[in-house]
C-alpha cells in the first residue's frame, strides 16, 4: 500500500507542491534566522574569541561586556602579575574612536591597544603587512572588512593614513579578524600608541590578558586574582558567554529573532497542516473505500505517515538547500561574512519539521481513523 | 484462457431457484436484526427485526424508499456496521463472533464493493485501482496488475487500463469499480446504487455487465437500487419499508441475462 500512498500524494501535483513549499519555506525561514541569530550572537563576543594567546581576562567588576569595560589602574597590572599561578599578564586597551579620512569623512572604529613589548593579541592571519610592523611609529593594522568599509572598492594598499584625535595613524597591515557585532572596523595598534590616539596621559587599560602557569587550572587562577585584587577575572570561555549573555538579556535581538523563528514555525506548520489536512479530508471517501475493502486502521495510519514523511523529507531538503545557497551567495558580502548555516540550527529545524509533520499527520489521521467505513455507502 | 476470470472458486453449485429450506445454504442469513442510532436524546430505529436470506448464484435487489434502511442493512451484511440486536451470518461465518481484525480480513478476502460514487483513487490508473484488493491480499504488484488488465479487457476497457478516473466516463468508471470489486473473486458482492450516478444507457450497460460477470454459482450479489428499470436483472427482489422487510419476491432465473 506504500506505493498507493505515494501515488495518492503525488497525484495531486498542486497540493503536493503546496505541502512541500510549506515545509521548505518553514525550513528556510527557521534555519536561516537561527543561523543568523547564532552568528550575530557570536559576533558580540568575536573579539574575545580572537584573543587566543591568553587564558583569561581581568577587568573591572562592573564590566558587562567587552565594549563596556571601565578603565582600571595601571597598578593592577603589577598586582595581577604577582598572583601565584599567573605565568604572564599584559595590558589591553579597547575603545571606540572616530577616525578622519583624507577626504574629510569620519568613520567610527574599534581601537585595540596591544602590549608594546609582546604584542599579545595581535592578529594571527595577515592579508598584507606583518604583525611586527606595529612597532613602527603611529602604526595601525586594520581588519579586511574594515578596510573595505573605509576604502570601498580600493585594492589593498599599505601606507594609507588616518587622523585620530589629531594624531596621524599609518596603515602597516591588513588582517583577517572576526566581524564584531557593531560591524565597525577594528584597528590594532600598540598600547602606547592607543594612549596617544585617545589623548590620555594616564592609563587607558580596560583589560589585563593573562596566562595561567602550566599545571594550574585557569578557573583557579581566576579565583585567586579576584580574591587578591578585587577585580573580575574570567576565563576566555566565561567572558565569551558573559558577553553573549549580556546581549541576550539586555537587547531585543533574541526576542526579534525569536518572533521571526516562531513565525516561520507557525506559518510552515499552518501551510503544511492545513494543506495536508485538506488533502486527507478530500480523500476521505477514498480512505473510507479502502477501509471498507479491508485496509486496517494501522494500514491507513502508515499510509498517511508515509505521505507526511515524504513531504517532510523533500521539503526539509529543499529548505536546507535554499538556506545553504543563501549563505553561499552572501559569503562574499563583507558584512555578512562569517555567517553560515549552523549545523545545530539545521538539526533543530529537522526536529521542528518532524514535529510539524507528526502533528499534521496525526491530526489528519484522526479523521480517517474514526471514519465509519459504512459512510462510503452514503452517496 | 481456460479459466473463468470472473469466478474464483467456481464449482458445481446448484444455480436454480429453490424454495426456502429445500436448496443450498444461503450466502447471507440475517436473523431478527435491529439497528438503532442514538443522537442526543433521540433514538432512530433504522432496522426493526429484519430477517432475510440472500442466496448464492443470484442477484438480489434491495429496494424501497429513501430512509427505509437499505443502506444500513447492506452495511451490516458487509460487516461495516454492527447490529444493535440479532444475528448475521455471511458465507457461513457469524460476523458478531469475529474480532475487528478478523472482520477486516474477511471483508478483504470475501466481499467486493461497488459504490454509488465509484470511489476510485484519482491518482491511480484504472488497472492500478482494480489491483488494490489483490495487493491488499498480498498478491505481487506485477501479477495483480496483470490480472487487473485481463479483467478490464474482459469488461471492454482494454484500451483504458492506463487511464485515470478523470479520463473515464461515468459508465467506464463504474465498470472499473465493478472490476475492482470482482478482481479478487469475492463470494459476496455488495453494490450500492450502482446506476444512480449514470444515465439510462450507461446504467443498463453496467447492470448487464453485473448480471453477466458478477453473478456466479458460488457468489451472491446484493444490489441496493431505486431504479425500477433494472429490476428485471434481479433473481430476487427484497422490498423494504420503514426498517422492515415488506416483501420478498423471487423471479425465475433467465439465463439470457447471465
Amino acid at each position: 500500500m506504500n506505493r498507493i500512498a505515494v501515488q495518492m500524494l503525488t497525484g495531486d501535483s498542486v497540493k503536493y507542491t503546496g505541502l512541500i513549499f510549506g515545509i521548505a519555506f518553514a525550513t528556510l525561514l527557521m534555519t536561516q534566522q537561527i543561523s543568523i541569530f547564532v552568528g550575530i550572537m557570536g559576533r558580540t563576543a568575536s573579539q574575545v574569541a580572537d584573543f587566543r594567546d591568553s587564558d583569561l581576562w581581568v577587568m573591572d567588576n562592573r564590566t558587562r561586556f567587552i565594549d563596556e569595560a571601565p578603565v582600571i589602574p595601571d597598578s593592577d597590572l603589577q598586582r595581577i602579575r604577582g598572583v601565584t599561578g599567573v605565568e604572564w599578564a599584559v595590558p589591553l586597551h579597547n575603545s571606540q574612536v572616530a577616525a578622519r579620512l583624507p577626504d574629510g569623512n569620519y568613520r567610527a572604529l574599534i581601537l585595540l591597544g596591544l602590549d608594546d613589548a609582546t604584542l599579545v593579541g595581535a592578529p594571527e592571519k595577515m592579508v598584507a603587512g606583518m604583525q611586527g610592523d606595529l612597532r613602527q611609529p603611529d602604526a595601525v593594522i586594520i581588519d579586511k572588512a574594515g578596510y573595505e568599509y573605509m576604502w570601498p572598492g580600493q585594492p589593498f594598499e599599505l601606507g594609507k593614513e588616518l587622523e585620530i584625535n589629531d594624531h596621524r595613524a599609518r596603515l602597516v597591515g591588513i588582517c583577517e579578524a572576526s566581524q564584531p557585532f557593531t560591524t565597525l572596523p577594528i584597528l590594532y595598534t600598540r598600547f602606547s600608541t592607543a594612549l596617544s590616539f585617545n589623548q590620555q596621559k594616564r592609563s587607558a587599560m580596560n583589560f589585563v590578558l593573562a596566562k595561567a602557569a602550566t599545571g594550574v587550572p585557569v578557573e583557579e587562577v581566576c579565583r585567586r586574582i579576584s580574591a587578591e585584587t578585587g577585580l573580575l577575572a574570567l576565563s576566555n570561555r566565561d567572558f565569551f558567554w558573559k558577553t553573549i549573555s549580556y546581549f541576550l538579556s539586555s537587547t531585543g535581538i533574541p526576542v526579534n529573532f525569536g518572533i521571526t523563528i516562531m513565525l516561520g514555525f507557525i506559518v510552515g506548520a499552518a501551510i503544511t497542516g492545513q494543506t495536508f489536512y485538506l488533502f486527507t479530508i478530500e480523500n476521505l471517501k477514498q480512505f473510507g473505500a479502502l477501509k471498507a475493502m479491508g485496509v486496517t486502521n494501522g494500514g491507513i495510519l502508515r499510509m498517511i505517515m508515509l505521505q507526511a514523511l515524504i513531504v517532510g523529507l523533500i521539503g526539509y531538503g529543499i529548505g536546507i538547500g535554499l538556506t545553504a545557497a543563501f549563505f553561499r551567495a552572501t559569503s562574499n558580502i563583507t558584512h555578512l561574512a562569517g555567517l553560515y548555516m549552523n549545523p545545530w540550527a539545521a538539526g533543530g529545524v529537522a526536529v521542528a519539521v518532524l514535529l510539524i509533520i507528526l502533528a499534521t499527520s496525526v491530526l489528519a489521521s484522526l479523521k480517517v481513523l474514526f471514519l465509519e467505513p459504512a459512510m462510503v455507502f452514503r452517496g | 484462457m481456460g479459466t473463468n476470470i470472473f469466478s474464483g472458486t467456481a464449482g458445481a453449485i446448484d444455480t436454480a431457484w429453490h424454495p426456502p429450506g429445500s436448496g443450498p445454504a444461503p450466502a447471507v442469513s440475517v436473523r431478527d436484526v435491529t439497528k438503532s442510532f442514538v443522537s442526543g436524546d433521540s433514538r432512530t430505529v433504522a432496522l426493526d427485526g429484519v430477517t432475510v436470506d440472500v442466496m448464492p448464484g443470484e442477484m438480489t435487489l434491495l429496494v424501497g424508499p429513501s430512509g427505509c434502511g437499505k443502506t444500513t442493512l447492506i452495511s451490516i451484511i458487509a460487516g461495516l456496521l454492527n447490529p444493535t440486536a440479532g444475528e448475521v451470518e455471511v458465507l457461513g461465518q457469524r460476523l458478531d463472533r469475529m474480532s475487528g481484525s478478523q472482520l477486516v480480513r474477511f471483508r478483504a478476502r470475501q466481499i467486493g464493493f461497488v459504490f454509488q460514487q465509484y470511489n476510485l483513487l484519482p491518482a491511480l490508473t484504472a488497472a492500478e485501482n482494480v489491483s488494490i484488493p489483490l495487493i491488499l491480499l498480498g498478491t505481487p504488484r506485477r501479477i495483480a496488475l496483470q490480472r487487473s488488465n485481463e479483467l478490464l479487457a474482459a469488461m471492454g476497457l482494454a484500451d483504458r487500463i492506463h487511464a485515470r478516473p478523470n479520463q473515464l466516463s461515468g459508465g467506464q468508471q463504474q465498470r472499473v469499480a465493478i472490476a475492482r470489486a470482482l478482481v479478487h473473486s469475492p463470494r459476496l458482492l455488495v453494490c450500492d446504487e450502482p446506476t444512480a450516478a449514470l444515465d439510462a444507457n450507461s446504467g443498463q450497460t453496467v447492470l448487464q455487465l453485473l448480471a453477466r460477470v458478477a453473478v456466479q454459482p458460488d457468489r451472491a450479489v446484493i444490489v441496493v437500487t431505486h431504479d425500477n428499470r433494472i429490476f428485471r436483472y434481479g433473481q430476487r427482489i427484497i422490498t423494504m419499508n420503514d426498517g422492515r422487510i415488506e416483501s420478498v419476491s423471487g423471479l425465475q432465473v433467465t439465463n439470457s441475462l447471465r
